[in-house]
């Protein structure tokens, strides 16, 4: 079965001169597809990354990557709404480039796929109440 | 059938006034006619929120001792730059207010994360707000610095103002230029990317009394979560532009000023809001009662959105320049399908205003009615209506002639 993940990978400072990633396609036979990539200030590698092959050659790249101390996190935990002060609106709508804010026609609420984001930020400055947030 | 504001708030205090929204109204006049409706309704209750940039607040902090007159003199609220012209302990923060470091749009596009829409909304929330001011000082008001917390609990007077609200209709934003626009319509994508627009609709107060024959001068209304009332016209309040054969305007038309005590109102529907390149605002709930006096009344309220009309306008040249051109009309359940036709071409949608919780809002209402806590009220003078002599002008610039 072929499974597709986006994830968040953190590389510690001693990771960042290191080819890791290139690996899953040498040694495990995964698709990547990059999404995002940054160093940031502290020397710390950011990369999101949607990842994608059979399930069994995922499980292993994702051991790969556990053991060389990447630190790994599925991309829906580093989005978020405050749902408290959203309201709604739709100016999201129009400006997300993956489709992950509908708008359910009856109740005309405003839901958020995060499963469909792709972590670009682009909503964050576009909602009115700046309900979005990306935890990086 | 007509009946009275009197005899309906008999009604409603008796619990036997039949309430509905303008939504569920639309149904029912489908199902039962106008006639039957008419006598069985008694009040349609409407709402809609959304960013309201002429939105403002007012407060009385209480005497300081020694005493000092702020009035003339210089106060912000968490960095947001308040007016003082006025008495010695009265203030006063408009929606749009920025803090005097806040960049703007020198790094384009301005972020515009917090300003006087923020402001009120804390307030409301019951959060500490810090207040700096100064003043010149004279001799029965001696103190020239002032640096404390308020908090609206402790205000001697805290209302909501806003002189322009709840606009009868809207235009529909689009950009024709090649690059990305940043307006208080939203965020607008090159080449027809998108379009906003901003309107409950079938739901909006004076999209449902649409020549203003039960909302005026003294309304009791529902405003920010609380109980407000409309104050006057709002301004560029215009009855004359042309209109459907059902009476809906074909663009922005009537408005209102809302007035109401801040102390009640809820944070959950008075929300700072930040648009990219553009500026702070306040979004703001607002809900109309709608006393049913006549079927007239009640066939205006059973407005659905294919039959209201909004034009399309073109915020890279036409709105900028002050033109008066469109690019098309379209029906709001056209708005609210995804998508519209735009010079052939189909352009995705989406709303600044919520209608989710326009929705809430007149149910809010129609509940609060029901369950005898609001009581309508007599408008104690109408709006200007359609006919009058009012003429929305332009700026008239006179030059300012130097040569003496």
């Amino acid at each position: 079965m072929i499974i597709s993940r986006r994830i968040v990978l953190r590389f510690p400072k001693r990771l960042v001169n290191r080819a890791i990633v290139s690996r899953l396609a040498k040694d495990y036979d995964l698709d990547f597809n990059i999404l995002k990539a940054s160093v940031t200030p502290d020397e710390e590698g950011l990369m999101v990354l949607e990842l994608s092959g059979k399930q069994e050659d995922y499980d292993n790249g994702i051991r790969y990557l556990s053991r060389t101390g990447v630190i790994i996190q599925p991309l829906s935990q580093s989005v978020s709404r405050d749902e408290e002060r959203c309201t709604h609106c739709g100016a999201c709508v129009a400006i997300c480039p993956s489709h992950a804010f509908e708008l359910d026609p009856i109740t005309r609420r405003v839901n958020f796929r995060d499963e469909k984001c792709l972590a670009c930020g682009l909503c964050l400055t576009a909602c009115p109440p700046r309900v979005m947030k990306l935890h990086f | 059938m007509a009946k009275t504001i009197a005899e309906i708030n008999e009604r409603i205090k008796q619990g036997q006034a039949v309430v509905v929204t303008a939504e569920e109204i639309i149904d029912i006049v489908k199902r039962q006619g106008v006639t039957r409706a008419a006598q069985e309704v008694d009040v349609v209750t409407t709402g809609t929120f959304g960013p309201m940039c002429s939105s403002g607040a007012y407060f009385n902090i209480g005497h300081t001792q020694p005493r000092m007159k702020l009035g003339g003199g210089r106060a912000y609220l968490n960095d947001v730059p308040a007016y003082t012209g006025f008495a010695a302990a009265d203030l006063c923060i408009g929606s749009n207010a920025l803090p005097d470091d806040d960049p703007r749009n020198k790094i384009y596009p301005g972020e515009f994360n917090y300003g006087g829409g923020h402001v009120i909304e804390e307030l409301v929330a019951g959060n500490d707000v810090r207040l700096v001011a100064s003043a010149y000082g004279s001799d029965d008001y001696p103190r020239k610095k002032l640096e404390t917390w308020i908090n609206i609990r402790d205000l001697n007077s805290a209302v909501l103002f806003n002189i322009r609200n709840a606009s009868q209709n809207y235009p529909v934003a689009v950009n024709l230029s090649d690059k990305m626009i940043y307006t208080y319509m939203g965020v607008l994508k090159p080449n027809l990317g998108n379009a906003n627009f901003c309107s409950a609709g079938q739901l909006s107060p004076l999209l449902n009394d649409p020549y203003y024959k039960t909302i005026g001068i003294g309304t009791k209304i529902f405003l920010g979560g609380g109980i407000g009332f409309i104050a006057w016209p709002g301004t560029q309040h215009n009855p004359n532009v042309p209109r459907l054969a059902n009476g809906v305007p074909r663009d922005a038309a009537g408005t209102i000023a809302v007035i109401g005590d801040l102390k009640q109102m809820r944070s959950r529907w008075l929300v700072g809001a930040s648009m990219l390149g553009y500026g702070c605002t306040l979004t703001v709930g607002v809900g109309i009662p709608i006393p049913i006096l006549s079927e007239e009344i009640l066939h205006y309220t059973a407005i659905s959105d294919a039959e209201i009309l909004a034009p399309v306008v073109d915020y890279s040249v036409s709105y900028p320049m002050l033109k008066p051109d469109i690019l098309g009309e379209v029906s709001y359940a056209q708005l609210k399908s995804g998508s519209i036709m735009v010079q052939g071409k189909e352009v995705p949608i989406a709303s600044l205003s919520s209608y989710s919780r326009a929705v809430e809002i007149a149910t809010t209402l129609k509940e609060w009615i029901q369950s005898s806590r609001f009581l309508l009220t007599e408008s104690v003078a109408p709006l200007p209506q359609a006919g009058s002599d009012i003429v929305l002008k332009p700026l008239n610039e006179r030059p300012l002639d130097y040569s003496g």
